[in-house]
């Protein structure tokens, strides 16, 4: 008898993560005391978005109770290197300000004391002098020539500006029969997951080395550029993530800045150092989406056929390029195209630094920008070419015969079918009925519209994709970079317990459960006896440079690793068994936790009988088995190559879909806009576990609702961040998040070992596009901007009324 | 953020509350449910020499036995205990529906009537209600006490006639028992504070006839405020409410904007209406 | 009366989920730090220090409140239910294992406060008796920020419970 061949792979198991969750065991930063003698600090912050650094006094605070020290800008930077961009600029990033601050909130200094209360009674005492210099918060502004010059080393406030030609796009817009254009700006907003930043860094003295506890994320790409601006070996900065991390969305990546500012701190002070990001910190100075200003065009035959396609992007990078900026520009450029088939395609990037918070990873990295602008320009193409949305899209969806499908920019798209999905879309929504209701409702005179959006989800990214924002010539000075690799390790010890370690470094997405699911799929045991550990401790476990949790990595790329590592031990199992068992490998399997002869049921041995072989007997293993049962698996995907001379790059492993429609009303007389139906088809490939992909998928859902609807980190003309609190910065709640239907359609991908695809951007890079399309189309205008609060809808339709 | 250092005391009487009050005056920041201190005092927004937590004290009653006299409430009445209590005992119908668009679940488990009185922020459903009822406000010191017409006692945003040596130590709602009220708000997300809040109030005379109206609108400008109208107004109770728009200065921020502002005043405002006099069983 | 001065640490005596503990606090400690850092019960999580999302409510008292805007000095001679009080991890109370079932959390750092305030609004229901609809769930919840699961799971397990509640309700004085 052969087991399925999926018995845990697939199934909806409840997690492993919660009990200790659900009943306060559970370890994050703050709760972590990892070395004798914590002291803990508080930062002291510009409250100038821009100006120079004329003086700073800490006398006073440094003589307050049970205050140690009081680090400042220059103190840091002489032990602390910036850190270089990317793109070829004299622009440095610093997570303290110098001599210059550039954004309300920037670190200035460092209090060290016993407690935090301390620390911030004293940090309130050092007194900063700052000249104000003049500050610039719009992009747009920022790049006038009369602008101030953030950074004096650098010539222009746009810092690099790329062309991108695929095709022939000149020609394909000068022969258009119809060319439709779009301007829009994308506010910004953050993820902001419940659990701040935290971050606890020992500077040791022998060994000479930095330890560092933090919830930092990944990429662990970020890990060689610390230990550079640190000076040191990277053997000598040990990073270690807490147990628990609560929630990041990509924006637990920014913490690095602060692992720096800590290890330094540390290394001056002598003492280990604790930080924990407050909610004002967070929401002020932490990271966020990118602000966009853009224009779309897209250039159409007389049957509607998209034949070009032209990207201007002005994305305000916030006040440094600071790593792994600016990758949110670059995430989606070799999928320019969207779900189309258009073969020429222009891009033009300008990156703009301004008084503002830098940008980062957050949730849907660049998608959000990105598809709000190709697909509210297939909607709005729609109404002035006098198509259905849907009819458009149809006429230029990729069909499903094309996959594997190389995009223009170079992307390979793995597998779908997208004239299906929408079929199903279609058929969740009642699409017909929903266009009577509209019907019916603007009969009566109120506001009632239809919007669609539909993405495809690059998952699994090629590092590489980010030196797109080099010349083909820079990029070949700097040498080729390519890939995406990722690592498991498993330990089956004399007892035959097992032990998983995962470098993906979760916040929430159930990483354990599913690597569980798959070991014992391979192992033949039961997921609840296998113990998986998903911190990280860099001098002890098998990382590499894109190890971490982003760009929905973990179904598309480290669930390959696990799948080889589980292999290679089940292999080893059964070679040590085919000896005992005197017969051939191939005739040796494992099945309920033993290892046996097919076929002969009562010829098996306990699996932990043979891992006590392995441990206990090398001498008696087959020739060329190791003693003991530890693999690491490091995979790394034959796509994602390097990027060619012609700016073509294979980005990522997977390219799942979410496709979206959105029917709203809005009430004329208070603006309030309110979701009428929410349809979301995703296709993930295979399921690994059906429970934790519907929470990605719902809370991705969340994620969207509140950037098109509630969301914005605004700022004054002076530079002030007017969202400084969970009052002010508005995520949904439960009673804000309206019901969306998900269906699914499963096309394996063939680029993973078991057919899945990543997942969790998920709608939260289509919902604002489809939100802003069923309210361009209910309002009958084009210039929507987010978020769609009821002020701004009133206003819409107040002007109109006038 | 954690508060800058403060002294605490916490009396266990009135007395030595007062005694506490008088002492520090500007100095003492007064602590109930703590809702609005609480996240002021860790925002080191609120600075106090000592914060004089009032939770001991003996304010929680609720006297609504005479049917001639205001409902009087302590001031450390719970808004949730309110809420189950109006609900059980039918009374105050306005205050029972404005409980239940503040805040949340969460903070009306400690957020007390007094405490929301006290902090006046301009948007908030209770000091509106009292407004619109014609209650008042009772303030004690070691001096003695005084009843403050809540049309008197908002002043400003955080703004009121408390002097710094008083505690608010109670609430006096008239309340008519008659059903025709109604209370509307109109927030950015649920548990919000308001953009606009309205209340409305039809009365009777002991014949039955209507003898007027009152409109409460809070959000719009700094405090709270009422319109009052005759009988007349309820006839013509949409010239009412456009009178009462043209006295309007609504508030202009950076998230609502003045129009914006008295457009959802307006609709609110006819929409209390409306249902008051639906429910006074006068159809509009 | 109680003075307390504000440079001293005071001993200030909380039971915590039934158990007395004392411990040292100043007057501005908040409850929330109090009870991670000083009796060592880290399921109190920290979000935002302003009262707002939830993360820290317990029950003080019986009463739901936020640990981060009360201070220590004010649960002195008080009653505390944190999470660590509703189940084990072998053992989960019928509320948390509903959570697990219900795929209500994630990152699970919300989670601690959401399950403080469900307990509260269930021994609501059953002492109401009247099953509540999901739009009083929502709003229930409404006090809380989830930036992981859309709330959706959160509402299913708190409904599931809740039918358990009024059935155990019914059953007690039936």
């Amino acid at each position: 008898m052969t087991e399925p061949v999926f018995s845990w792979i697939g199934k909806a198991l409840p997690r492993k993560e919660d009990p200790a969750l659900l009943t306060g065991q559970a370890r994050f930063i703050d709760d972590l005391e990892p070395v004798a003698g914590l002291r803990h600090v508080a930062i002291v912050r510009s409250p100038h978005a821009h100006g120079r650094i004329r003086s700073i006094d800490v006398d006073s605070a440094l003589a307050m109770h049970g205050v140690d020290a009081v680090v400042t800008g220059s103190d840091i930077a002489a032990i602390l290197k910036p850190i270089p961009s990317v793109v070829r600029t004299p622009i440095r990033y610093m997570p303290v300000g110098v001599d210059k601050v550039r954004f309300a909130g920037e670190p200035v200094a460092v209090v060290v004391a016993s407690d935090r209360y301390l620390a911030e009674d004293a940090a309130e005492q050092v007194s900063v002098e700052i000249d104000p210099l003049d500050p610039v918060v719009g992009p747009v502004a920022a790049m006038c020539d009369t602008a101030p010059l953030l950074h004096e080393d650098a010539d222009s406030n746009c810092v690099s500006f790329r062309t991108f030609r695929y095709g022939d796009p000149d020609t394909a817009f000068a022969r258009a029969a119809r060319t439709v254009s779009l301007d829009y700006t994308f506010h910004r907003y953050a993820s902001t997951p419940i659990e701040t930043y935290g971050v606890i860094a020992h500077a040791e003295k022998a060994p000479d080395r930095y330890t560092v506890w933090s919830n930092f994320q990944g990429p662990f790409v970020l890990h060689p550029l610390m230990a550079g601006a640190l000076g040191v070996a990277g053997n000598r900065l040990r990073l270690i993530t807490a147990p628990a991390s609560g929630g990041s969305f990509g924006i637990k990546q920014a913490i690095f800045g602060y692992i720096l500012l800590l290890s330094a701190v540390s290394r001056l002070t002598g003492h280990p150092v604790k930080w924990v990001e407050d909610r004002l910190e967070h929401l002020t100075a932490s990271s966020a989406a990118a602000e966009r200003v853009g224009r779309i065009d897209g250039a159409f035959d007389e049957n509607g056929t998209l034949t070009g396609l032209r990207f201007d992007n002005i994305a305000n990078m916030g006040a440094y390029l600071r790593p792994p900026e600016p990758a949110s520009v670059y995430r989606m450029h070799a999928a320019s195209n969207g779900c189309y088939r258009v073969p020429h395609i222009a891009v033009e990037n300008r990156l703009v630094v301004t008084n503002t918070l830098p940008v980062g990873l957050n949730r849907g990295y660049g998608g959000p920008q990105f598809f709000f602008a190709l697909e509210r320009l297939i909607d709005c193409a729609a109404r002035k070419l006098g198509f259905d949305p849907v009819e458009l899209r149809r006429q230029n969806f990729l069909r499903k015969e094309a996959f594997p499908y190389t995009t223009p920019g170079g992307a390979t798209f793995d597998s779908s079918d997208y004239d299906k999905a929408m079929d199903m879309l279609l058929a969740a929504a009642d699409y017909k009925g929903l266009k009577e209701r509209r019907a019916d409702v603007r009969r009566a005179g109120n506001y009632f519209g239809i919007g669609f959006a539909c993405g495809i989800e690059p998952s699994g990214s090629n590092m590489a994709y980010v030196s797109l924002a080099q010349t083909p010539e820079e990029r070949a000075k700097a040498g080729p970079k390519s890939g995406g690799n990722a690592s498991a390790t498993i330990e089956m010890d004399p007892s035959g317990s097992v032990t998983v370690q995962l470098c993906s470094t979760p916040n929430g997405q159930g990483h354990a459960t599913v690597a569980a699911q798959i070991v014992a799929q391979a192992l033949a045991i039961n997921p609840a006896d296998i113990d998986v550990v998903t911190d990280i401790d860099t001098r002890n476990d098998a990382w590499s440079i894109s190890s971490g949790n982003y760009s929905n990595r973990f179904a598309a790329a480290v669930t390959g690793a696990i799948v080889t590592c589980a292999d290679r031990v089940s292999m080893r199992l059964r070679k040590i068994a085919a000896e005992l068992f005197e017969c051939a490998v191939d005739d040796v399997e494992l099945a309920d936790g033993k290892v046996r002869i097919k076929g002969i049921p009562n010829r098996a041995l306990p699996v932990k009988r043979v891992a006590a072989a392995a441990h206990w007997h090398p001498d008696g293993l087959p020739d060329g088995l190791d003693a003991g049962l530890t693999e690491t698996a490091i995979i790394h995907s034959e796509t994602l190559t390097a990027p060619d001379d012609h700016d073509r790059v294979s980005s990522a492993v997977t390219y799942g879909i979410v496709f979206d429609l959105a029917a709203v009303s809005i009430a004329p007389d208070t603006g309030k806009m309110t979701v009428e139906k929410y349809v979301s088809v995703h296709d993930v490939g295979n399921q690994l576990n059906p429970l934790v992909v519907e929470g990605q998928i719902l809370g991705g859902f969340a994620h969207g609702v509140g950037g098109a609807m509630y969301e914005e980190l605004s700022y004054d003309t002076d530079g002030n961040p007017l969202n400084g609190t969970f009052a002010d910065y508005r995520c949904p709640t439960a009673m804000e998040v309206p019901p969306v239907t998900v269906r699914h359609l499963t096309t394996p991908s063939e680029k993973s070992l078991l057919g899945s695809k990543g997942l969790g951007d998920g709608s939260s890079m289509t919902t604002p596009a489809a939100l802003a399309n069923a309210v361009a189309d209910a309002l009958g205008r084009e210039d929507i901007t987010l978020p769609l609060t009821p002020p701004t809808l009133w206003r819409m339709i107040h002007e109109d009324i006038a | 953020m954690k508060p800058v250092p403060f002294d605490y005391a916490r009396p266990e009487t009135l007395e030595e509350a007062l005694a506490l009050m008088a002492n520090y005056g500007d100095d003492a920041a007064p602590l109930a449910g703590g809702l609005s201190l609480g996240p002021m005092l860790n925002l080191r927004l609120a600075r106090p020499a000592v914060v004089v937590d009032l939770g001991r004290l003996a304010l929680h009653e609720i006297d609504s036995l005479s049917p001639d006299r205001p409902v009087e409430t302590g001031a450390l009445v719970r808004q949730a205990f309110l809420q189950q209590r109006l609900k059980a005992d039918l009374i105050m119908p306005l205050v029972g529906e404005a409980l239940d668009c503040i805040g949340h679940y969460q903070t009306r488990a400690r957020g007390t009537v007094g405490g929301s009185v006290a902090h006046a922020d301009p948007a908030a459903e209770l000091p509106l209600c009292l407004v619109t009822m014609d209650g008042s406000v009772w303030l004690q010191s070691t001096a003695g006490r005084r009843n403050v017409p809540a049309t008197a006692f908002f002043e400003a945003a955080l703004t009121t006639a408390r002097h710094p040596d008083e505690l608010v130590a109670g609430l006096e709602w008239p309340d008519a028992g008659e059903p025709g009220t109604a209370f509307a708000e109109f927030a950015l997300r649920h548990g919000d504070f308001a953009i606009v809040a309205a209340a409305a109030i039809v009365r009777r005379n002991d014949d039955g006839r209507v003898s007027g109206i009152r409109l409460g609108l809070g959000g719009v400008e700094d405090a709270p405020r009422v319109f009052v109208g005759s009988d007349d107004a309820v006839n013509n109770f949409k010239d009412f409410v456009e009178q009462s728009m043209a006295v309007l200065r609504p508030t202009d921020d950076p998230v609502c904007d003045a129009p914006y502002r008295l457009a959802l005043a307006r609709k609110l405002g006819l929409a209390v209406i409306v249902r008051a006099l639906e429910r006074a069983g006068l159809h509009p | 009366m109680t003075i307390l001065a504000r440079e001293q640490r005071h001993s200030i005596t909380v039971k915590v989920n039934g158990l007395r503990y004392t411990g040292m606090a100043t007057p501005r400690t908040l409850l929330a730090d109090f009870l991670r850092h000083e009796l060592g019960f880290k399921g109190v999580h920290v979000g935002c220090e302003h009262a707002v999302c939830g993360a820290c409510t317990i029950l003080l008292d019986g009463l739901l409140a936020r640990a981060c805007a009360i201070y220590a000095v004010q649960a002195d001679d008080t009653s505390v239910e944190t999470v660590e009080g509703l189940g084990k991890p072998e053992a989960l109370a019928p509320l948390q294992a509903a959570f697990q079932e219900h795929h209500a959390l994630q990152c699970g750092f919300c989670t601690p406060g959401i399950l403080m305030s469900a307990k509260a609004f269930l021994d609501d229901v059953a002492t109401v008796g009247v099953a509540p609809t999901e739009q009083q769930v929502r709003e229930m919840l409404s006090g809380h920020l989830c930036r992981c699961t859309g709330y959706d799971g959160i509402v299913k397990a708190i409904l599931a419970c809740a039918e358990q509640a009024i059935g155990k309700s019914r059953h007690e004085s039936g």
